[in-house]
This record gives C-alpha cells, sequence and structure tokens, in this order.
C-alpha cells in the first residue's frame, strides 16, 4: 500500500503496521498480546453469499403481511423439557467475571423479552443471571468454577463445552485484575491471583467418556434438559459425530470469529476455521446420521445481521448464538466513550482489552464504578431491539425466498461471490453452477 | 443412535425394589435400572438404600441432595456418588473414574480401589478410598477432603484449588503439578513433584490437622499414632505461577 501524500511510501503487505507493532511489544515486554474479541483477520464470511429472492421460478411471501415464523426448539431428541425459544438468535456463553453483573443482567433481561436463551460461562450461575433470564443455559466447562448441582438444576438446558472459536484447545486465563472478591469466591482462588481456565475437562477423556459424562448428567437431573456439546470449528465433521454418538441433544459449534474474553492474540487468528466452513461440515454429519434437525445445530462466531442469522440457517444450522454482537449493542465501543478509550490506549472501534478489565463501558469489567454506567434496564431494552431487528431481518429475507418459517431457509437459496467461499459453503459460485470440490467446472 | 441407558423406556418393575423392616429400602440392579435408583433417591421415600448387584453400571447414586445412607454392595462404573450433596455414600467395592466427583458435601466411602480422577473438582464432603486410587486423584480439587489409605498415582491433585488430600502410602510423579491452596500430606514415596509444588515444613497444627482428617476417615490407629503422623509429609504451592510471565516459560 502506498501513502497518499506523494511521497511513494510503501507499507509492506508481510510487515504491516498491526505487525510491527506486534514485532516491537514482544521485544519490549517478553510477553505476548493477550486480548479479547475474535479473529480481525479477513476471513471468508458470510458477506461472500447472496440469497435468490423469488422472481419468476420462485414464489415470495408478502412482506409485513404473510407470516414467517421463527419459533426454535432445541433439546428434543432425548430431553423431556426441550427448549422452546421464539427466536433462534440466542445468546452466547460469557462468564460473570469476563463480564460485570449489570452486562449479565442486560443480557438475560433482553433475551427473556424476546423469548430466547442466555448462557452462563466459566465462573458459574449467579443468581441474578437466574432471575433476568426466562430461559438458561448452564456450561458445564473444563475448570468447572463454581460447578453446582443446584445450578444443573435450576438450568433450562446443560451445555458441555469442549472449547470455543476463539481458542479450540486452548482453555483460558482470566487475568487476576478482573478478579474480584466475589469473582475469586465462586471460583474457589484467592483474588488477584491469575486463573487458569484448563484445556480439558478433569473427568472424562474421549468421546466415550464423554457419554459416560452426559449419561451423569441426565441421571442428576432426572432427563428433563437438553444437553448441549459446544466445540470451536475446526475438524468439525468429526467433532459433530462424535458429539452426537456421545448423546447430545444439541450440537453447538463456534467458529473462529467468536468472540473470547482473553486469548493469545497468536490463538485468535491462527486456529480454528471460519464459521462458514463449519457448517457444511456440521451439517454433513448430522445428515448422514439421519439426524440432522433432530439433533439441533446452533451456531456461531461472527453474527451481526438478520442477513448472518438467515444464511446460518440456509445453510443448515437450527439456531445461532451472539456474542460480541451483544456487546456492542450494549454499548460496547460506542464513540461516547471515545475520550476514555484514548486514554487507556485504544479507540472506539477498536477496543478489544476485555482482559484487563478497564473496560469505560463497563461491561466487560468487575470495576464497580465502570460498572455502574451501565444500566440493566437500557442494556436489556438495548438487547431486545437488538435482537428483534436481527429476527425481523431474517423474516424478510426468508419471505423474499418464499419461506413461511426461517428453518425452511437451504442451500438452494444461496450462492457464492467467492470462490473460497463457494468451496467452504459449499453452495455455486453466483451465476454458475460450480460448486468447487463438488460439481464440474 | 442412542443415547447409552439408564432412560425411563427401561425402567424396571416395582418389585424390583423393596423395604424391610427397619426401614431400609433395597434396590437390586439385577433388574432395577440405574434409573429408577436415582430417582427413587433424588425423592427419597426411605432414609437408607441397600444397592445391590451394581455389577460397574456408571451414574450410580449421582446427584443425592439429601442425607440418606446409601450402601452400594459391589462394585460400580464412572462417576458414583457424583455432585454428592448431603448424603452418605459407601461402595463395598472398587470404583471406576470420576468416583464422587463435585461433591458438595457428604461422605463417600470406598472400601476398594479408585480409578482415576476420583474426587475431581469435589467442593466439599469427605471422599476416602480404603484401597488405592490411581492417576489424578483430587485433580481440580475444590474444597473436598480426601483421604487415600493406599497409593495415589501420577498427576494427583493437578490443579487443586482447595481442600486437602490425604495419601498413606505413595505418591506418584507428577503430584500437586499447578498446585493453588490445597494441602497434601503423603506418609510413603512421592515421585518428581509437579511444577509449583513444593514441601512445606509440617508445623504442629498441620499434625493436628492430618490427625483429625484420618479420624475423620475412620482411620483412628494412624491418627492416634504420633510415629505414623510424623512419618507424613507436607506438599502445597510455592506459588509462583499465580501471576503469568513469559520469564517462567518453562514452567507452563
Amino acid at each position: 500500500m502506498s501513502t497518499s501524500d506523494g511521497r511513494g511510501l510503501r507499507e509492506s503487505a508481510t510487515f504491516d503496521r498491526a505487525t510491527i507493532a506486534a514485532i516491537q511489544h514482544a521485544a519490549e515486554t517478553g510477553v505476548y498480546d493477550i486480548r479479547g474479541w475474535g479473529a480481525k483477520r479477513p476471513l471468508p464470511h458470510f458477506d461472500d453469499l447472496l440469497f435468490l429472492g423469488a422472481s419468476m421460478s420462485r414464489y415470495p411471501l408478502e412482506g409485513y403481511r404473510e407470516r414467517c415464523d421463527t419459533d426454535v426448539v432445541l433439546g428434543d431428541r432425548h430431553a423431556e423439557r426441550p427448549l422452546h425459544l421464539s427466536t433462534p438468535v440466542t445468546i452466547a456463553g460469557m462468564s460473570f467475571g469476563a463480564l460485570s453483573a449489570q452486562a449479565k443482567e442486560s443480557l438475560g433481561r433482553g433475551a427473556s423479552e424476546v423469548g430466547t436463551s442466555t448462557t452462563t460461562g466459566d465462573g458459574g450461575m449467579t443468581d441474578e443471571e437466574r432471575g433476568h433470564s426466562k430461559t438458561l443455559v448452564y456450561q458445564v466447562l473444563p475448570s468447572r468454577y463454581g460447578m453446582n448441582p443446584d445450578h444443573l438444576r435450576a438450568a433450562d438446558a446443560i451445555e458441555v463445552v469442549l472449547g470455543q472459536g476463539a481458542k479450540p484447545g486452548g482453555g483460558g486465563m482470566l487475568l487476576g485484575q478482573k478478579i474480584s472478591d466475589r469473582v475469586a469466591g465462586m471460583r474457589t482462588l484467592p483474588p488477584g491471583i491469575d486463573q487458569r481456565s484448563a484445556c480439558r475437562h478433569p473427568d472424562w477423556t474421549g468421546p466415550d467418556d464423554l457419554a459416560i459424562k452426559i449419561l451423569e448428567l441426565r441421571e442428576i437431573t432426572d432427563w428433563q434438559k437438553p444437553i448441549y456439546v459446544k466445540v470451536g470449528a475446526t475438524r468439525t465433521y468429526y467433532d459433530v459425530k462424535l458429539a452426537v454418538a456421545a448423546g447430545a441433544d444439541v450440537v453447538v459449534v463456534d467458529g473462529m470469529q467468536g468472540g473470547t474474553a482473553a486469548t493469545q492474540e497468536v490463538f485468535i487468528e491462527h486456529v480454528g476455521i471460519p464459521i462458514l466452513a463449519a457448517i457444511p461440515q456440521a451439517v454433513q454429519a448430522l445428515s448422514e446420521l439421519g439426524l440432522h434437525r433432530k439433533v439441533q445445530l446452533v451456531v456461531s462466531g461472527g453474527i451481526r445481521t438478520g442477513a448472518d442469522v438467515a444464511k446460518a440457517m440456509a445453510l443448515g444450522a437450527d439456531a445461532v448464538a451472539i456474542g460480541t454482537a451483544a456487546l456492542i449493542a450494549l454499548g460496547d465501543n460506542d464513540p461516547r466513550w471515545a475520550k476514555e478509550y484514548e486514554s487507556i490506549g485504544s479507540a472506539a472501534g477498536f477496543y478489544d482489552d476485555f482482559q484487563d478489565g478497564r473496560d469505560p463501558a463497563g461491561i466487560t469489567t468487575q470495576d464497580p464504578e465502570l460498572a455502574a454506567r451501565l444500566d440493566p434496564l437500557q442494556g436489556g431494552r438495548r438487547i431486545a431491539n437488538y435482537l428483534r431487528v436481527l429476527t425481523l431481518e431474517a423474516q424478510t429475507i426468508a419471505r423474499a425466498c418464499g419461506k413461511g418459517h426461517l428453518l425452511h431457509l437451504e442451500p438452494e437459496d444461496l450462492v457464492s461471490l467467492t470462490i473460497e467461499a463457494a468451496a467452504m459453503a459449499r453452495v455455486p459460485l453466483a451465476g454458475t453452477s460450480w460448486i468447487p470440490g463438488r460439481t464440474p467446472l | 443412535m442412542a443415547a447409552l441407558s439408564n432412560h425411563p423406556d427401561d425402567t424396571a418393575s416395582p418389585q424390583d425394589s423393596a423395604r424391610d423392616g427397619a426401614g431400609v429400602h433395597t434396590v437390586d440392579l439385577t433388574t432395577a435400572t440405574v434409573r429408577t435408583l436415582n430417582a427413587e433417591l433424588h425423592a427419597p421415600t426411605a432414609r437408607r438404600y441397600r444397592v445391590l448387584s451394581p455389577r460397574g453400571a456408571h451414574a450410580v447414586a449421582v446427584g443425592v441432595d439429601d442425607e440418606l445412607d446409601i450402601h452400594v454392595e459391589g462394585d460400580v462404573g464412572y462417576y458414583c456418588g457424583g455432585m454428592n450433596q448431603g448424603g452418605t455414600i459407601v461402595v463395598d467395592g472398587s470404583a471406576g473414574p470420576g468416583l464422587a466427583e463435585n461433591m458438595m458435601s457428604g461422605t463417600v466411602r470406598v472400601r476398594g480401589d479408585a480409578s482415576q480422577s476420583a474426587g475431581a473438582t469435589a467442593r466439599g464432603g469427605l471422599l476416602v478410598v480404603e484401597g488405592t486410587a490411581s492417576m489424578r486423584c483430587g485433580i481440580s480439587m475444590k474444597g473436598v477432603d480426601i483421604v487415600v489409605g493406599g497409593d495415589v498415582g501420577p498427576m494427583s491433585a493437578f490443579m487443586a484449588q482447595a481442600g486437602r488430600l490425604v495419601v498413606c502410602g505413595d505418591a506418584g510423579d507428577g503430584l500437586g503439578d499447578s498446585i493453588y491452596e490445597a494441602r497434601l500430606y503423603v506418609r510413603g514415596k512421592v515421585g518428581a513433584l509437579g511444577a509449583d509444588c513444593i514441601e512445606k515444613e509440617i508445623r504442629d497444627e498441620h499434625r493436628s490437622e492430618l490427625a483429625e482428617l484420618l479420624t475423620a476417615a475412620g482411620m483412628t490407629d494412624l491418627a492416634g499414632d504420633p510415629a505414623a503422623l510424623a512419618e507424613f509429609r507436607r506438599f502445597g504451592s510455592a506459588r509462583r505461577l499465580y501471576h503469568f510471565t513469559s520469564e517462567r516459560s518453562g514452567s507452563y
């Protein structure tokens, strides 16, 4: 890239400014960068797909008039009480600890208002979270921080987490500056120390064991609650098959764009695959088992708009989960905090230091004064508004494709703008019938 | 593809459970399912239970949330006593992996040996293994007390956060790797210690604590023998890994 000031300076594509800054940071501090957010590099994504709206050969539904339903049932394979959600857009797992109590409450209020679910995170379930979430998914994580059978029983569903898209195989580290007395107490560790979240479960070591672990969870909760299994997107085809074999009612696949509260930059950007490449693998695995739409597929990692929701579902997902987008809806990276972002070395639109607890927006912090900036009632309204917009946008597209339910969207409704996305999403390049690797050129 | 069994569809007939004159409810797993057993324990109609012929079944007596006495007569598979809350569970046999995982309170006692990850992540209560325990005993323990009459395998008390682990025999390599605030007592030989685990001075208050734990475990001979108590060594965290720094990257 050349600068525009006429001096003919040229920035290296290999050693761009971000790379230069990273090398300088490493040399100065001897520590790699740990940050929040998800992958920031350009990746094949839903933007590379387009819908084929109806015209002559397909028959659209009347916008604003004809019904396009959005409700979904999750977890009816084995559980006596599956979840019935009004919209397929759910809130992904984010911990109290990573997020302030006000942020968690806001997510619960917003999700409950529109009839969808929220999810706990590493560190357990808070009473406030349970109280404000009509439908709450309780995560069973490798660290088992705060793991409590009362919370298993109080949850509406249980999610066994093997990994997340930002760091498949990586575990986690909640840095000491975010460990308040309350967070420390919930995790049975001293305040102020860095808390490692294990990358492996302590009491099972493979898919055969997981089947027995799931059996135990079902027994403890009397077979009432759906059991999800969440994986970071990597070897998705095999992971989904094994999760199903282990007895999962719902499989959650999180692409590498999925956010994190604190992970090494090198991990976020270089491990895992984009959600676009993962969904078709998951759907193939489920279809081969004869369980597509019977074991539900929830996908996450870079869902931002109703178009993303619709595309994920057209590729075969039953629901999606949002994390980063929900935080933005709450006020993360809001320009109103521009000066404060600058004062801590960041900028509105760039802030990703969720690990250090100084979030001006009061979302990814345990500082009482910062956290008090987020009003849970207002936050809940913002989340509800955003979830409604996502749902309405997805409905708009579905109607244009002639679908009376979001679940009726199908790969045939999609084409790709790029060869890469066509190969990954397994839909034809726009204007052709070519799916690289699947159909002849 | 079916999930593992124990589902209500497999429920056995009522005659598989019986109550004797002393108010002890008996469930025979030759004919009754584990689902039947756990359902009964979650809505108990008695205070004392006998479980016959477990034959290595998984998830026996999990999620108990009441002060019940449960006597299991035979060997059990994975996760026996998992997440116990208040129950007193005795296994007259040996136990598979994940014994008493995430126990909150109460007591789980195994007369025989325990497989790996006994007491994993357990937050309270007392776990007694009268025989030996395998690898990862007390992994990520969060407040439980564990007393093992024999040896424990490698990587025991890995990332142990809180609670006490007493080993009357030997401990394998990697003991207490990445340990936080748990306290470990070992009478026999100890293999290579794990990262950040060090031997610590054993003072009078530690010997008292040790004697109390042994007494609670029913090992009163040891508890009352000063010479035996003197053979125990104490291990815990050097707390050098509590704050991440690349200068310790060789330890991570």
